[in-house]
């Protein structure tokens, strides 16, 4: 077993296994740090940004980095919550996130994080991309007006032999998730499902299965995005 | 001096529209448009999206009447996922469904009536504009109770629709096939044993005072109520199979002003063999009519009050006795008095008051089978009488579950001509040899348009509200007069 160490987030006390990056271990200790490219379980990327907290005054992503012995971070302040808003805020122009009707509605992460964050106008002007949407696939269709490229879809949703079903098209403004077409048919009814779970946003839908859980009993109508850990304390 | 009137906007009427009426050098009426100045098309706004979406995407088209748009979109992707036309799905998806449109009709109709007509009828059509509206009605001694009716009924509809759809407003509950929830004991049984007033039986009795208070009027103001906007014309509606009034499902049944039926009984999925839409240059609505008769004999009304004249009988109690008195004061001939729709509204109240409450002693609703799923269609066709009338839901898709057309014959559309025969009638009797518009021809106008309930901005599918406006014009198109004014009653000039 690995040697237990000591840290602080905003000045709690916590306790980890030596190694652990500071996302995992604060929520081993019931503290809530913002995520939507993290996965608990899975390779962390550091795409999202919105898991970004303080140590010694310098910024740095909490899925990537490993916590020490006597580390000092700090996460809940305004400049950190305004930045998480900042980036919540460009995700949302820079896609086309129209949540009134998407079935994601209510258990998406990007809007819950949204209202976490008191998310109003987004303070830059929207891009209004032209998108398409991807149907191509017999069981799923993926909405790339919503896709915030986390890539959670890419290292979650394996074939047996490991090898990634989705991968990254194109670059920069124009990338897109796709399903590789040599690995299409190993998409099976448990991974697409696991896909449009793990998709954090409505980016993809199982075909034909849309709005299945009722108003009042989707993930976030009964508590919002980060109590679970919060009302543990 | 020939000259053109132009009214607008109308009031306490959902959207806005545009009137516009031309005089000849006389003095006299020549012509009166009722037209839509403004359009915005979900039609090209939903292609591409997938098909399941087309229920909660395209009720964002109308924030008046949400539901019906909501259960017309997804008796339409029932048959695409193969659940049928409108009749194959689970006894708890149909009933769920129906009891979340009788609740929408319940809060429209009572919306309608208190809010909307009962400053005209109780207050009367020439009272000062600061005092016709509810306000004014809730002010008045004799008619304040009747005021909290009118808001208490539209809660409950309210709530049904909340418990049914998920929201108030803009719900998800009809899904593909069904529907994501049934209705739990609590829920039932607040609505069945509520506190009072909030429980289906005082609905029941309010719905019933409700057409009482409309023939006791009636009583004392027969000529105005039956020749304010009369004219003979074809009416349209769905009715059930065995010729009951049905507002979820039917057939489409149209019968004339004598009361031939003229289009018997036939499926909705052949609609576009039956009714055709013809585009006017000067306006954004189209003209649907049968196309049996044409596009000059053709054209119909729908509404509550094209459903008394099409319908055989009410499956409810107390609104068949309702419907028998009706049916009785035109001998069983068509109703063709404008102003008589407020009372068929009213019977619709009641009877959609009646029907929540038989849904509600159904266990049916706390069943938990609520999906079917079949053969799956590119193609699907869904009607549903909405508050206002036959609403049209058409959608075509790809083999990758995208909609590929949408087309919608909203109810307001489907009662263009009519609005405009009314508008020209009230016209000719008010604006002949006028050179300004006053008040009191405004809104004489604006009555005849309000019996039929128009939802302008589903009529013209836009997204936000329109200005209307009346304009006088002279035979050289010259304006001569112009008011117009706001949604809260102010005139402009
Ligand atoms: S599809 Fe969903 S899971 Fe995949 S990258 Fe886009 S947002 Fe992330
Ligand atoms: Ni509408």
């Amino acid at each position: 077993m690995s040697k237990q160490i000591t840290f602080t987030i905003d000045g709690e006390t916590c306790k980890a296994e030596e190694g652990t990056y500071i996302l995992d271990a604060a929520r081993k200790n019931n503290k809530y740090i913002p995520t939507l490219c993290n996965l608990e379980g899975i390779p962390p990327k550091g795409a999202c940004r919105m898991c970004t907290v303080k140590i010694n005054g310098k910024l740095v992503t909490s899925c990537t980095t490993r916590v020490t012995d006597g580390m000092q971070i700090e996460s809940e302040d305004p400049g950190l919550d305004d930045l998480r808003k900042s980036i919540l805020e460009m995700l949302f122009v820079e896609g086309n996130h129209l949540c009134p009707s998407c079935e994601k509605s209510g258990s998406c992460e990007l809007q819950a994080l949204a209202y976490r964050y008191r998310m109003t106008v987004p303070r830059y002007p929207f891009f209004f991309p032209r998108r398409n949407i991807d149907s191509t696939h017999p069981k799923i269709i993926k909405d790339h007006n919503r896709c915030i490229l986390c890539k959670r879809c890419i290292r979650a949703i394996k074939d047996q032999n490991g090898k990634s079903i989705f991968a990254f098209l194109n670059r920069g403004h124009h990338t897109k998730i796709y399903v590789d077409p040599d690995l299409a048919d190993k998409l099976t009814d448990e991974l697409a499902d696991r896909a449009v779970e793990i998709c954090p946003v409505g980016a993809i839908m199982k075909r034909g299965d849309g709005f299945k859980d009722p108003i009042g009993e989707r993930k976030y109508d009964k508590q919002p995005i980060g109590s679970e850990l919060e009302q543990q304390l | 001096m020939a000259q053109k009137v132009t009214i607008s906007p109308v009031t306490r009427v959902e959207g806005h529209g545009k009137v516009t009426i031309k005089l000849d050098d006389e003095g006299h009426v020549t012509q009166s448009r009722f037209h839509i100045v403004e359009f915005r098309g979900f039609e090209r706004f939903v292609q591409g999206r997938p098909y399941w979406e087309a229920p909660v995407l395209v009720q964002r088209l109308c924030g008046i009447c949400p539901v019906s748009h909501h259960l017309g979109a997804a008796k339409a992707v029932d048959m695409i996922v193969g659940a049928g036309a409108g009749d194959g799905l689970t006894p708890t998806g149909e009933k769920m469904r129906r009891l979340m449109h009788y609740g929408q009709i319940l809060q429209s109709h009572a919306l309608h009536f208190f809010h909307l007509t009962s400053p005209d009828l109780l207050l009367g059509i020439d009272a000062d504009p600061a005092v016709r509206n509810v306000i004014g009605v809730a002010r008045s001694p004799d008619y304040k109770d009747l005021a909290v009716q009118g808001v208490m009924m539209r809660k409950f509809g309210q709530e049904i629709i909340e418990a049914t759809a998920g929201k108030k407003i803009h719900g998800t509950g009809a899904i593909p096939g069904g529907i994501n929830k049934s209705l739990s004991l609590e829920e039932r049984d607040r609505f069945l044993k509520g506190k009072d007033p909030l429980n289906a039986d005082t609905m029941i009795d309010w719905a019933e005072a409700a057409v009482a208070l409309f023939r006791d009027y009636h009583q004392k103001h027969r000529e105005m109520i039956d020749g304010y906007s009369q004219f003979p014309s074809n009416h349209l509606s769905l009715v059930g199979r065995d010729g009951a009034l049905d507002l979820y499902h039917g057939k489409l049944r149209a019968v004339d002003a004598d009361g031939k039926k003229i289009l018997n009984d036939v499926n909705y999925q052949d609609y576009l063999s039956h009714i055709a839409e013809e585009v006017r240059s000067w306006t954004y609505m189209k003209f649907p009519f049968l196309t049996n008769l044409g596009n000059e004999k053709g054209w119909y009304r729908v509404g509550p009050l094209a459903r008394l004249n099409t319908c055989d009988f009410i499956p409810t109690p107390r609104a068949q006795k309702a419907f028998e008195e009706f049916k009785a004061y035109t001998g069983g001939k068509p109703d063709n008095m404008c102003m008589h729709t407020h009372w068929a509204r009213l019977i619709e109240a009641l009877f959609a008051a009646e029907s929540i409450k038989e849904l509600l002693e159904d266990p049916d609703l706390q069943g938990e089978d609520r999906v079917v799923k079949g053969t799956r269609q590119n193609e699907g066709i869904g009607l549903i009488e909405a508050p206002r009338g036959t609403l049209f839901h058409h959608y075509r898709v790809n083999e990758f579950d995208q909609i590929q057309m949408a087309n919608l014959i909203v109810s307001t559309t489907n009662n263009n001509q009519a609005m405009n025969e009314a508008v020209g009638q009230v016209a000719r009797r008010e604006m002949d040899g006028q050179k300004t518009i006053t008040e009191p021809m405004m809104n004489a106008v604006e009555v005849a348009i309000r019996a039929y309930d128009p939802c302008l901005s589903c009529a013209t599918h836009a997204l936000g509200k329109m200005p209307l406006e009346i304009t006088l014009l002279n035979h050289n198109e010259e304006v001569v007069d112009r008011k117009s004014r706001h949604t809260n009653g102010v005139q402009q000039n």
